[in-house]
């Protein structure tokens, strides 16, 4: 039965014009990106690169398609929840809204099969999503600017990682932005079993992500304790597989957070799905 | 009639924070019934029947369905229900024959192509399947629910308020597959309805409750029958004398005369033929034998008392 409801809610996801609104909006987004870069990318470029010139000599296609494909994670990553939460914030609270739910939950399916079901949509939608955001950048991003090694800035200084040791990292990248992404997609499940309208688990869930990061970027002492296990700490870990060398632990306990996270909301939405009364 | 109860309710409660839905409904439906369910608005039928599909969790009581505990074998249940809860409603963005495919894919049963095409046919949506079913009518969406309720051939039908909505024929239509369903697939039915005469029509038992709790359970006729109606007796004339000789050989009757040809009468079902008879033996002329009081006016007394 499992199977079968998940089947029904990829027809579901398939057919809701909501569900491409995301996707176009990447796309829209990505191609802006590109053409942009294509436009005004060297000033851009030497913009950040300025302060290192008086030391440093660049050399080569430093706007390749590898750089791309980084500032548009950069970018992006921010945004993308919010076009993850306008699907999954949906799943059930949608059904509720719309009546469905009702004539779903009369039918020989248990609750929680429900909650996966839908689970298992939002984590193929949401890889559909990571899928394409990589291959715009990725793929298209190195055919319009080609390929080179790959100029990273961040906290201890300028990285430059040769473009034969880049293509894993963004494997392992996309993979962990995938698994923060699925966060704010179990989020948002489990905000869409409290509420029997579409809108109100979508904006906790954005708030909730506001907060966070507000909170872990104050700072305050008081949230010392707090921040290294606040979901939002970590949706940016994927950055540290662009330093060398990679810090694996950090990016382990990132991993292990976020899952715990998952479950947690998962955990949440099948103890509240399982217990409410549909009066919708 | 068989005897063999398919759904047993006992002792149902249900709280929502500190206001009482359902005090204490009980009834039985028996195998092949098709069984009113009554009540004024807020009465608390709606939380009755979604506690007997599980949709709301009552706080005491319990519900058997075909001899099980509903909240113990819910899915084995479910897998032989058909229901409609208070109005149907489906994935407007989807075409007919899609959301019936939805739901016939959790329905616990095979449903094959030909069976969906069959039930739409059957509700007199044929030519439809392919429409959104945002673009359908209430009338449309009920009949879309009805057929969502028989793909997977259950034996027990919930149905709640099935005709709002529809037009007389629709209405015609619907009270005739409900005893279609019951006379040709010996289904059991159960209908809840303000419709109280579509009640009257097709149903053989009731229960009517009232402020979350049962006021009365029976056979209709027997329950009818056991109640006074008001009787309007149409004669070609003198309904005065009429009046004078009923009063003489039912005393405890009471009766008035209304016009010329016309009288009425309070009188138990069950003493009509003899009324009819008494005044046929004496001459008179009796044009029309009309019984007022019909399954409204017994639902308005038992709910009002």
């Amino acid at each position: 039965m499992l199977w079968k409801n998940t089947y029904n809610e990829f027809i579901k996801i398939l057919a809701k014009p909501r569900s491409y609104i995301g996707l176009a909006a990447l796309t829209l987004l990505i191609l802006i990106i590109l053409f942009a870069m294509k436009a005004d990318g060297r000033m851009y470029i030497s913009f950040v690169t300025a302060s290192f010139e008086q030391t440093l000599s660049f050399n080569g296609n430093i706007l390749n398609g590898n750089l791309i494909a980084f500032i548009v994670l950069q970018m992006l990553i921010v945004h993308i929840p919010l076009l993850v939460a306008l699907v999954t914030g949906d799943l059930l609270s949608g059904e509720a809204a719309m009546g469905t739910l009702r004539m779903l939950l009369t039918k020989p399916i248990s609750r929680s099969q429900v909650v996966f079901s839908k689970l298992i949509a939002a984590a193929v939608y949401t890889f559909i999503l990571v899928v394409w955001m990589g291959f715009l950048a990725l793929v298209v991003g190195r055919w319009m600017f080609g390929t080179g090694d790959l100029i990273v800035l961040n906290s201890d200084g300028l990285v430059i990682l040769n473009y034969a040791d880049i293509l894993w990292r963004y494997g392992l990248a996309f993979a962990v932005a995938y698994l923060a992404l699925m966060t704010i997609a179990t989020l948002s499940i489990a905000f869409s079993a409290f509420a029997d309208n579409s809108i109100g688990p979508i904006v906790s869930t954005m708030a909730v992500i506001i907060l966070f990061t507000i909170i872990g970027s104050l700072d305050v002492s008081v949230f010392d304790h707090v921040k290294p296990w606040l979901f939002t700490t970590h949706m940016a870990s994927w950055r540290s597989f662009f330093s060398d060398p990679v810090p694996w632990s950090a990016i382990w306990e990132s991993v292990w957070i976020l899952l715990g996270h998952n479950i947690l909301f998962v955990a949440i939405a099948i103890f509240k799905f399982k217990r409410k009364d549909i009066t919708s | 009639m068989n005897q063999e109860p398919i759904i047993e309710v006992k002792g149902l409660q249900k709280n929502f924070g500190a206001f009482t839905a359902v005090k204490d409904v009980s009834f039985t439906v028996n195998k092949g019934d098709v069984f009113g369910f009554l009540g004024p608005n807020g009465a608390g039928k709606s939380t009755t029947m979604r506690c007997m599909l599980s949709l709301i969790k009552p706080n005491a009581g319990q519900i058997n369905i075909f001899g099980k505990n509903l909240f113990e074998a819910r899915n084995e249940i479910l897998a032989q229900v058909g229901s409609i809860v208070e109005k149907p409603d489906f994935y407007k963005y989807l075409s007919a024959r899609k959301n019936l495919e939805i739901f016939a894919r959790i329905s616990g049963a095979d449903v094959s192509q030909k069976t969906i095409f069959e039930t739409l046919d059957f509700v007199g949506l044929t030519g439809r399947e392919k429409d959104k079913v945002g673009g359908f009518s209430h009338g449309m969406r009920q009949r879309l629910g009805i057929a969502q309720t028989l793909l997977h051939k259950p034996e027990l039908i919930i149905l709640d308020e099935p005709t709002t909505g529809l037009d007389p024929q629709g209405i015609i239509e619907v009270r005739d597959l409900i005893l279609r369903l019951k006379n040709e697939q010996n289904k059991t039915v159960i209908l809840s309805s303000h419709q109280l005469a579509e009640i009257e029509h097709v149903a053989n038992r009731m229960v009517i409750i009232n402020k979350g709790q049962t006021i009365i359970e029976g056979s209709v006729s027997e329950l009818m029958n056991a109640q006074e109606t008001l009787l309007s007796i149409e004669l070609i004339d003198r309904s005065d004398a009429a009046l004078q000789l009923l009063k003489q050989q039912f005393p405890s009757l009471s009766a008035e005369v209304i016009s010329p040809k016309t009288l009425e009468l309070n009188v138990e079902r069950m003493l009509i033929p003899a009324v009819n008879a008494a005044l046929v033996n004496a001459g008179f002329a009796v044009v029309a034998l009309e019984p007022k009081r019909t399954l409204e006016d017994f639902f308005i007394q038992m709910t009002q008392n």
